[in-house]
């Protein structure tokens, strides 16, 4: 153990950071694009459906695939890496929005247009909030995906934890396979820990269980 | 007030939903300020579609309708809503926000600075009457009762005039429910708001309204104060909705007793002799005769018994006249002398005018005849109190109905 720190600790934090921060970057692109997309497709239902359904159809190409994809359009490394993590982390912050947007009691909009809410007002002070748990728990499945599917990344050439995994593949090192695998673990679950922290405060106090 | 300008006016308006379905149709209604307008009907009527209208909250598919004179087409919609008080069916709290939240949504919208908002939202729940320290809960951690009473004040927290309400007070026990519509009842009074209020209870809409607003199958059936609707229903659907046991009610309490009475009661002068006195009870199958002095002032009554029992010692009608005798005014209400007639069991009871000159005579047999035409008699407006009046001009074919004391009409006589 101390040996296996003392021979890769500085590659096993910079392996981390890298897996960290692609990671991270296409979480983020995901809620960006997702959040807003699951809310605007509440207000067409039809077309609702058929985004979706392409959403869940892009989650079902086998990951590698999807990378393998990236290559010809954006080359190898950290892009598209970060490119195809994004395409992964859309479908469950896309779909929670969307059900978490539907599921608020249309009640209560009715209340929010009747007091002279406008649209926005409504969505941003009413419907948002009273989803937010929902929403929250899909960027939350979508982190653990995202840092979990990181590891592939490296055969493309984006590094992260993938490098000490798939040395210890090619090298029958089993200590570099679960020196990489843990701190993957370890990762998804701070990340995940963190967000639920975020969630805590996020949600309205009456909201929160 | 016809010369005011009406605070919302319909003008043909119908509500079309989906090309199709007609939700409202030839909706013409005036409301004014300081009315308190109920809208009644069995459900799917129209009237949540109608009173939707009124802020916006549905677009008419026809007509035009107008606040304070304007196109409401014209008026921005959400500049709208936050003018007008709004309580929706089922109060729609919001749950994320504290009641203080809550209360203040539309003064927020409208940016009024802070202390104001936290003032008015006091000053409302003193009105209330909730403590103040309930501004910092969740509607959650209020009962239904509450929740309710926040939902009410919502409406006015931007003192807003007129305020439309949706069966607010559905699912309510019966205490919480009648202290709410006390309270807004004297919103509408005291503070000279505007309501228009949606309620399946006539009993409710009775109470609160100054206008009722009948509807079925998206038209106005009726629109009148509620002692217009109890005394002249428009139809058999109006009469349904108030229920028989009402209407029966309200015509009791505004008919008045000389409206039902016998207008030739059998009477006699002091100064006719018994003899004459039996043959005039004879003549006219009675067992009793009012005494009338020349100018037919009432001075009493006698009755056969006396006259077979006196008939010896006594002259004169007015040596065996009982002067103490009970009767009413031909204004009083026929509600209270029914009462006294039933309670205190009299046979009859005489009817005098203002200067105490006998008019009349109400006997058990007519105020028979009153309540069953109340009941069973047709539509026609004044039904009750025509055929009252019929009975009270009797033919000779019958006359028991025209007798002091038509109730014994079918003990034998012996005179
Ligand atoms: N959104 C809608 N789409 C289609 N039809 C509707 C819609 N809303 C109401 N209707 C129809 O319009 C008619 C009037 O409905 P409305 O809600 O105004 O009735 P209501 O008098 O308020 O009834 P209730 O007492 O049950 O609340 C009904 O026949 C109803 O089915
Ligand atoms: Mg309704």
């Amino acid at each position: 153990m101390f040996a296996f720190l003392n021979a890769h600790g500085s590659e096993l934090i910079t392996k981390t950071w890298e897996q960290l921060y692609i990671s991270a970057i296409a979480l983020a692109l995901g809620v960006i694009v997702a959040v807003p997309l699951g809310i605007l497709l509440t207000r067409f239902p039809k077309t609702a459906k058929v985004v979706i359904g392409i959403a869940s159809m892009l989650q079902t190409v086998p990951s590698l695939a999807l990378l393998a994809l990236m290559i010809p359009l954006f080359g190898i490394g950290t892009v598209p890496a970060i490119v195809a993590l994004f395409i992964y982390s859309l479908l469950p912050i896309l779909r929670n929005t969307y059900i978490g947007m539907e599921d608020v009691d249309p009640v209560l909009i009715d209340a929010a247009k009747g007091m002279g809410m406008t649209a926005m007002q409504s969505i941003r002070q009413v419907e948002v909030p009273l989803a937010m748990p929902v929403i929250m728990a899909g960027i939350r499945l979508s982190a653990i995906y995202v840092i979990a599917w990181a590891t592939l990344a490296s055969y493309i050439g984006a590094g992260g934890l993938g490098d000490l995994i798939f040395n210890g593949l090619n090298l029958y090192q089993p200590d570099l396979i679960i020196g990489g695998t843990i701190p993957v673990t370890i990762l998804a679950l701070v990340i995940d820990w963190l967000l639920g922290r975020l969630e805590y405060h996020l949600t309205p106090v009456s909201e929160r269980t | 007030m016809p010369e005011e300008q009406p605070m919302v006016q319909f003008k043909d308006v119908e509500k079309v939903y989906r090309g199709e379905n007609v939700a409202v149709e030839h909706i013409d209604l005036e409301i004014h300020k300081g009315e308190f307008v109920c809208l009644i009907g069995t459900s799917g009527s129209g009237k949540t579609t109608t009173m939707r209208m009124i802020n916006r909250m549905l677009e008419p598919s026809g007509g035009q309708i107008l606040f304070n004179g304007k196109d409401i087409h014209k008026i921005d919609a959400v500049k709208l809503r936050r003018q007008i008080g709004y309580v929706i069916q089922n109060i729609g709290l919001m749950p994320h926000m504290t009641i203080y939240e809550n209360i203040t949504i539309v003064p927020k919208l409208l940016k009024w600075p802070e202390e104001k908002r936290r003032k008015k939202a006091k000053e409302l729940m003193d009105l209330v009457e909730l403590p103040e320290d309930y501004l910092d809960r969740y509607p959650s951690e209020l009962s239904g009762g509450q929740q309710q009473r926040i939902g009410v004040i919502r409406a006015l927290a931007a003192n807003q005039d007129l305020i439309l309400m949706d069966e607010p007070f559905g699912a309510l026990d019966p205490i919480t429910r009648e202290a709410l519509q006390e309270l807004i009842k004297n919103l509408q009074e005291k503070l000279g708001k505007t309501v228009v209020f949606v309620t399946h209870d006539m009993d409710e809409a009775l109470k609160l309204a100054t206008k009722i607003v009948v509807m079925d199958h998206g038209h106005i059936i009726q629109n009148a104060t509620p002692t217009e609707l109890l005394t002249h229903p428009a139809n058999k659907f109006v009469e349904n909705l108030v229920g028989q046991d009402r209407l029966v009610k309200a015509r009791a309490d505004v008919t008045t007793v000389e409206q039902i009475m016998l207008k030739n009661p059998a009477a006699i002068t002091p100064g006719k002799s018994l003899a004459e006195a039996i043959s005039l009870m004879r003549n006219r199958r009675v067992d009793t005769l009012l005494v009338t002095d020349d100018e037919n002032h009432l001075k009493g009554s006698i009755d056969l018994e006396s006259l077979g029992t006196r008939y010896q010692s006594a002259t004169s009608v007015g040596d065996i006249t009982k002067s103490s005798i009970f009767y009413v005014n031909k204004n009083a209400l026929l509600r209270d002398t029914a009462d006294r007639i039933l309670k205190r069991g009299f046979k009859y009871v005489p009817v005098v005018d203002n200067d105490q000159k006998l008019v009349g005579i109400v006997t058990r047999a007519s105020l028979v005849d009153a309540v069953y035409d109340t009941i069973w008699g047709e539509n026609e407006d004044d039904q009750a109190s025509d055929s009252a009046k019929e009975s009270a001009t009797p033919t000779d074919q019958e006359p028991a109905t025209d007798s002091a004391a038509a109730d014994d009409r079918d003990a034998p006589k012996e005179v």
